[in-house]
């Protein structure tokens, strides 16, 4: 009787390891938690019960940063996923690890998959693609900073909240209009390295780096201490110590001091809206970022943070057949207009957003197009296509130490971004002798 | 042979977890690899030279000791005080030393957060309090206050792990020397100045020589979890800055660099201790 449970058991156990083995596993490291994690596992599932060859499993491996490490030290240990979550800033990195990655234009020809680099949308695909035109990395999450405004604080001051406030001179009246009137946070910011001075540059169609902000080779060096930034710096220092604008740390501290009420305006990504839609209890509205009147160009586009999908090199042919037929998955119109619905993240394909723009989804949600909006309204430039800068996250750090020292009155804007760009040049150097 | 044997388990252990990881951050340290290990360039010393190139990096020397000797001073001082209150308790003496000793078992980024939960410029507790009192708290910008933030983070859990071996070094001090004074007229503080502290040396030394050690290598999950190194570099101790660099920056060259001056510095200090420190200790 036992010796018969146990072959039975056993003669299970073959049959479950038999079906698993016809399954082949992709591994999908990724960043996510939260809502955002929910959304993404949604998207997993569905694309698990779509077809039965391929299972993708998706590993949640910390922040951006962490999970980029932890991609970098399994690839070093021979166990590195299949696909990885890998944030903007270390597009440069994983560009420089030939040896490392497998383009996603390759992944898709290998694996028959059809893929049309032009139905992604052109100035998210610019990010991630060779001046050659192939595209190295499949964007997933994309977002750009737009202007928060609590409509309230700004009945509240006095002030009328359907004001003009694309350019920054009417921000500064603005801000004056809410500090006579006693309130505590005029403006507060989110990621300030991103929103005032990466994407400040590409709006005025100024120089970040010189060599098309890095697109143009790894001999770049970096160029924000031009007088369009410094200015804006300079500004925003004389707001910090006036009171106007209240610096609330490095990443996106400020978000829960405008959702809770307590700031009137709050530069931030696009995709702080589904955060903002759900806990803010007071009137608010997105407006397209402001820009400085007078500045020759200006507005030009914004450009993108967020991450992109890299293919990690390694793999059998099988695997990356399913690599693909995932990634196309993930492209489809349905799967990308609900994305872009749900986070505010952009659509990354044209049809996912003409998709949107059919269900009316932005008439119900004035002020969802902007980000879109502000990224395709003109044709890129040179100097607003994006970054591709070597060791960016550690740059950023250097330029969120400088502006800290602008807001806490310790510098001039031209005394920090000067200093700024003298170290990140130090770091630019390294990085081309170690991947040159 | 058979003392070879019963030393053979230390040495092992040394060579596996001290010499083998040691040696490879020198030996990593004359490299400039790309963060995927897939080529690597030999530069000598070329790290060492762009490390003390940097102005940063020297003035990271001066806040790591900033920062060391507070939290060595506060933890250890806070610690003391407490063991000898403590120890002069007849009633309930278990339930004080019982809460004492629970932070120790707080992770360092956990604490780290619970202390910028309370201090947050918006939605601290203590910040709102000191907000009433008129006093605008904000770590974020202000270099001296973040200081003394991540130092009390760092100290706190410190504070029950030095409470355990003071409490313990003082109940070691026999009663009769201590009650022999008493009887010949000295107070509590000439008695604790004259008898208790000089008994209590070689714990305090013990004490001393770790936690300069844990403020060095330990605390950069309080520091990641507070400030990131900031405001400016206010808080960018010698620890963080391999973290940051290596983990942040993959410039694994330049963090194995840092590994090993790291290693010299407290290699250094431990031997200074032993030599000078060591000699007012009375075992």
């Amino acid at each position: 009787m036992k010796i018969k449970t146990l072959g039975l058991a056993l003669a299970s156990s073959m049959v479950l390891t038999g079906t698993a083995y016809a399954q082949t596993e992709i591994q999908w490291w990724h960043a996510f938690t939260g809502p955002l994690g929910g959304l993404l596992a949604e998207q997993v599932e569905q694309f698990n019960a779509s077809q039965s060859d391929y299972v993708v499993v998706g590993s949640h491996k910390g922040n951006y940063s962490e999970t980029l490490n932890a991609g970098i030290a399994a690839f070093r240990a021979g166990e590195q996923p299949h696909i990885m979550m890998v944030f903007e800033v270390g597009t440069a990195t994983m560009m420089a690890a030939k040896g490392a990655v497998v383009p996603v234009y390759k992944v898709m020809a290998d694996a028959g998959v059809p893929f049309d680099s032009d139905a992604y949308m052109g100035a998210v695909k610019g990010y991630y693609t060779t001046p050659e035109g192939d595209m190295l990395s499949l964007p997933y999450n994309s977002s750009t900073p737009v202007l928060y405004v609590n409509r309230d604080a700004f009945s509240d001051a006095g002030l009328d909240p359907d004001m003009d406030l694309s350019t920054w001179q009417n921000v500064g009246k603005a801000l004056d209009g809410l500090k006579a009137a006693g309130h505590s946070c005029p403006l507060t910011t989110a990621w300030q390295s991103w929103v005032h001075l990466e994407n400040m540059s590409t709006w005025h169609d100024v120089p970040f780096a010189t060599k098309e902000n890095g697109f143009g080779g790894l001999d770049t060096e970096l160029a924000f201490n031009g007088p369009v930034q410094v200015k804006h710096i300079q500004q925003m220092g004389d707001w910090a110590r006036d009171g106007k604008f209240i610096y609330a740390g490095r990443r996106n501290e400020g978000g829960a001091n405008f959702r809770a009420g307590e700031c009137a305006l709050f530069t931030e990504s696009s995709a702080g809206y589904a955060g903002v839609k759900k806990e803010a209890e007071f009137d608010f509205e997105i407006r397209t970022l402001p820009h400085w009147d007078g500045v020759d160009g200006a507005p030009q586009n914004t450009i993108i943070g967020g991450s992109s999908l890299w293919v990690m090199a390694g793999k059998s042919a099988d695997e990356y057949k399913g690599v693909g037929q995932f990634l196309a998955f993930l492209s489809t119109s349905d799967i990308q207009a609900k994305w872009h619905q749900n986070t505010g993240y952009l659509p990354i394909t044209n049809a996912a957003a003409d998709q949107t723009k059919a269900e009316g989804f932005y008439e119900k949600n004035p002020g969802t197009e902007i980000a879109g909006m502000q990224m395709t309204s003109k044709a890129p430039t040179a100097n607003s296509k994006g970054l591709r800068l070597g060791s960016f996250d550690q740059i950023r750090g250097i330029i969120d130490e400088e502006l800290e020292a602008v807001w806490a009155g310790d510098k001039t804007a031209q005394e920090a971004m000067d200093s700024a760009v003298e170290r990140g040049n130090v770091l630019l150097r390294r990085f081309e002798q170690a991947n040159g | 042979m058979l003392p070879l044997c019963l030393l053979l388990p230390q040495v092992i252990i040394t060579a596996v977890f001290f010499f083998y990881p040691a040696g490879q951050a020198v030996w990593q340290s004359m490299f400039i690899p790309d963060p995927f290990g897939l080529k690597s360039q030999f530069v000598g010393f070329g790290n060492f030279e762009f490390l003390f190139g940097d102005r940063y990096y020297r003035a990271a020397f001066a806040t790591t000791a900033l920062f060391s000797g507070l939290v060595t001073v506060v933890s250890m001082g806070l610690a003391l005080y407490l063991a000898v209150l403590a120890d002069r308790l007849i009633k309930g003496s278990g339930v004080y030393r019982t809460l004492l000793i629970w932070p120790y078992a707080v992770a360092p980024a956990v604490a780290g957060v619970l202390w910028l939960f309370m201090f947050n410029t918006r939605v601290g507790v203590v910040a709102w309090y000191l907000g009433l009192l008129g006093y605008d708290w904000n770590h974020v910008l202000n270099e001296a206050e973040a200081m003394g933030l991540v130092v009390a983070a760092s100290s706190w859990g410190r504070v029950s792990y030095n409470f355990l071996f003071f409490l313990a070094g003082l109940q070691a001090i026999p009663k009769s020397v201590i009650e022999a004074a008493a009887i010949d007229g000295a107070r509590f503080w000439t008695r604790f100045r004259t008898i208790v502290f000089p008994l209590l040396s070689p714990t305090t030394f013990f004490l001393l020589v770790v936690n300069i050690v844990y403020a060095f290598f330990e605390t950069f999950g309080v520091i990641h979890t507070i400030t990131s190194g900031g405001p400016q570099q206010a808080t960018t101790i010698l620890v963080y800055k391999v973290f940051a660099d290596g983990f942040v920056g993959q410039d694994l060259g330049s963090s194995a660099a840092q590994s090993v001056v790291l290693l010299v510095v407290v290699g250094a200090m431990t031997i200074i201790q032993f030599k000078f420190v060591e000699r007012r200790v009375h075992y």
